[in-house]
């Protein structure tokens, strides 16, 4: 099973993934991180093809892909 | 030793460093010093060393602070204009904490100046010139022979220190034939420097060579640390001469070519019977304050000779009291003739003259 | 389970100071990438600019030497020429490579010195707050430029790339963009070749890649996306312009 892990505590909320992902999972939540960041997430993880574009767009490499 | 050959001051500090470990040079022409980096085009590739004639001295002393930051003994020359132009440069390397050595042959200023000798980048050389608190050791030969000693040692020293060394001479020392000795032996090895970037193999801890610190405290704290090494530098590698100054009334304060013609003048006086000594600075950083210092209570007066308007003045001054300093000098490529020196000395110890 | 996408082992695990969205965190990313696939991190010797990316020695994992401004090619010349068995990389912004360095960077290409340049070219001066750089737009506003650059007071955007195909010698100079997947995969494509073509003793290579800054520019990172689409990449033509197989077509 496809899987994405955001590292949230390095995510900025730059938004750049939700732009990209084919799928359209992936949303900013409403929790801040330490940061002051509302990170990047994913909702419906079962709908993941593990295509890694969001991860590659990462300018903060905050995403690991499983498969 | 060796045996005594007849060399250029140009091509003698150019193989001293040779015989001092140097084995890569970047550098620029500039005119009265150009025969250094010919010099080293021809010798570094016979000792499988690099010489490259870079596109600016800007780029020269970038490419110095590299090689440096790599490992290597490095040198770059220029004259006045031209280490103008490298000064940026010379204030990272100094906070990187990096050894090099650095010729300057001086020339008449200031702007483009002309070509002849002149001394008058004695403040560039001691007091900065490029940005921040930070100091070179600055080296002052009086002759082709004793630029080669300082050479040869130069690398050493800066190994030792971790800090950039300039030969302070000018158009004369560079452009003069003098016979001169090389020491016997192999060149001097270059040191273990355990800190240099040359590829982390399997060491676990990174080099890194920089001048920043976006901290301030840390930034603070750096400064510190390099000023504690300029504290040491200062006890350990002060270097001067003084001669016949125990009953000097009147002393002569002089460097490089300006010390041989300053001697001169001061050896008819002597003859003439006035009481006529001189302290000669071999390192114009650090300063021999204290020596002055000392004199001041006996002497009458002190007369800097120098190749400009007064700026080793200063030195003498801080450390003179209330001791009278005069200062003689020619400058804009002018050399002073011992005649016009010895008519000062005349002219102060017979009560004329206007202490600065 | 297998892993797809993980932090290269080049890349040091922590957070970077650059801005949400700025992409300089992906060309470090595919900096690191290529370090490990061609296995050259422990000869890697990176000399970082000034600029935002003065701090890249903070995050790839090798030796460094950060120099002054512009000054990158001259300190890797210094570096490789002590050392031609090492791999010497310079990661340098507009700013530093087409303003203030150009000199050097003109000349060590010249020289076809055997090092790799990364030129991150986004169209303005990040660290120092935005204002104009060689590279920025006509009509671009920045804060040195309020009414937009004007052609007529300052001329056009420089493309070095292209200025520096000029040279001759077995070079390689490519241009990528970083603004969306399928330019970063090229673009780490020109990255390794770029790479490769210093380890095979080849000469001097350099990569342009166009990005962006979200917080100069005055939008947020996903409308900067579209400034490049609209603006940048209209005016810097992407691919080989030496060395590679798409300049020989």
């Amino acid at each position: 099973m496809a899987k994405v892990l955001f590292n949230e505590e390095r995510c900025k909320g730059c938004e750049l993934c939700t732009m990209v992902c084919p799928q359209k999972i992936i949303f900013m939540a409403d929790r801040i991180n330490k940061q002051g960041y509302h990170p990047a997430t994913v909702e419906e993880m079962d709908k993941c093809t593990a295509c890694a574009t969001c991860a590659r767009v990462c300018p903060d490499v905050v995403i690991t892909v499983e498969k | 030793m060796g045996e005594t050959i007849l060399m250029k001051g140009n091509e003698a500090v150019a193989e001293a460093a040779i015989r001092g470990g140097c084995r890569f040079f970047f550098g620029y022409p500039i005119t009265p010093q150009s025969e250094v980096p010919e010099y080293m085009s021809r010798r570094l590739h016979e000792v499988g060393g690099v010489f490259l004639q870079a596109e600016s001295e800007v780029a020269a002393i970038n490419m110095v602070y590299g090689a440096s930051g790599a490992g290597a003994r490095v040198m770059t020359s220029s004259s006045s204009p031209g280490i103008s132009l490298k000064m940026e440069g010379i204030s990272y390397i100094a906070a990187a904490e990096l050894p090099c050595v650095i010729v300057n042959m001086v020339r008449g200023g200031p702007g483009l100046g002309t070509i002849q000798p002149a001394q008058s980048d004695y403040f560039q050389a001691t007091k900065g010139g490029g940005h921040g608190d930070y100091h070179l050791i600055v080296f002052a030969p009086q002759s082709v022979q004793e630029m080669v000693d300082m050479t040869i040692e130069a690398f050493d020293v800066a190994d030792k220190y971790r800090n950039p060394v300039m030969i302070l001479a000018d158009g004369l020392i560079g452009q003069m034939m003098e016979p001169v000795v090389f020491p016997d032996g192999e060149d001097r090895p270059n040191t273990e420097k355990p800190w240099a970037t040359v590829g982390m193999g399997d060491r676990a801890e990174r080099n890194i060579v920089t001048s920043m610190d976006l901290n301030a405290e840390a930034m603070e704290e750096i400064n510190w640390r390099i000023q504690e090494k300029y504290d040491k530098i200062t006890k350990e590698m002060l270097r001067y001469e003084t001669l016949d100054t125990e009953d000097a009334d009147l002393i002569l304060v002089a460097y490089g070519s300006s010390a041989r013609i300053a001697l001169n003048a001061m050896s008819k006086a002597r003859e003439n019977g006035y009481k006529v000594g001189l302290v000669r600075p071999q390192t114009v950083w650090p300063f021999p304050y204290e020596v002055i210092k000392d004199l001041a209570n006996q002497a009458k007066a002190f007369l800097t000779v120098e190749m400009s308007m007064g700026q080793l003045i200063e030195d003498v001054k801080l450390a003179a009291g209330e001791t009278p300093v005069y200062h003689f000098g020619r400058c804009g490529g002018v050399i002073h003739s011992p005649a016009e020196v010895y008519e000062k000395i005349e002219e102060i110890l017979n009560g004329g003259g206007a202490a600065k | 389970m297998t892993v797809v996408f993980d932090r290269p082992k080049s890349l040091r695990d922590v957070r970077t100071h650059y801005c949400p969205g700025c992409l300089h965190g992906v060309a470090h990313r595919l900096v690191a990438e290529v370090i490990d696939e061609l296995g050259i991190r422990e000869i890697g010797i990176g000399v970082s600019p000034v600029g935002c990316s003065v701090l890249a020695y903070n995050y790839i994992n090798t030796d460094w030497q950060q120099a002054a401004h512009g000054r990158a090619p001259a300190v890797a010349t210094g570096i490789k020429r002590v050392h031609p068995d090492k791999f010497v990389y310079t990661y340098q912004g507009d700013g530093d490579l087409a303003s203030i360095g150009t000199a050097e960077i003109v000349h060590a290409a010249m020289r076809n010195e055997k090092i790799s340049v990364i030129f991150i070219n986004n169209g303005i001066y990040g660290m120092t707050g935005g204002q104009m750089a060689p590279t920025t737009q006509i009509g671009q506003k920045t804060t040195t430029s309020p009414f937009g650059r004007s052609a007529e007071h300052i001329g056009y955007p420089i493309r070095m790339t292209e200025m520096l195909a000029q040279l001759e010698g077995d070079n390689y100079l490519a241009r990528g963009t970083l603004h969306n997947a399928a330019g970063i995969a090229r673009a780490k494509r020109y990255i390794k070749k770029a790479f490769q073509y210093q380890l095979d003793n080849r000469g001097f290579s350099m990569v342009e890649l166009i990005s962006n800054c979200p917080t100069n520019w005055g939008m947020h990172p996903k409308e900067s996306i579209e400034y490049i689409k609209e603006h940048q990449l209209k005016y810097y033509q992407l691919g080989e312009f030496k060395g590679g197989e798409e300049a020989s077509k």
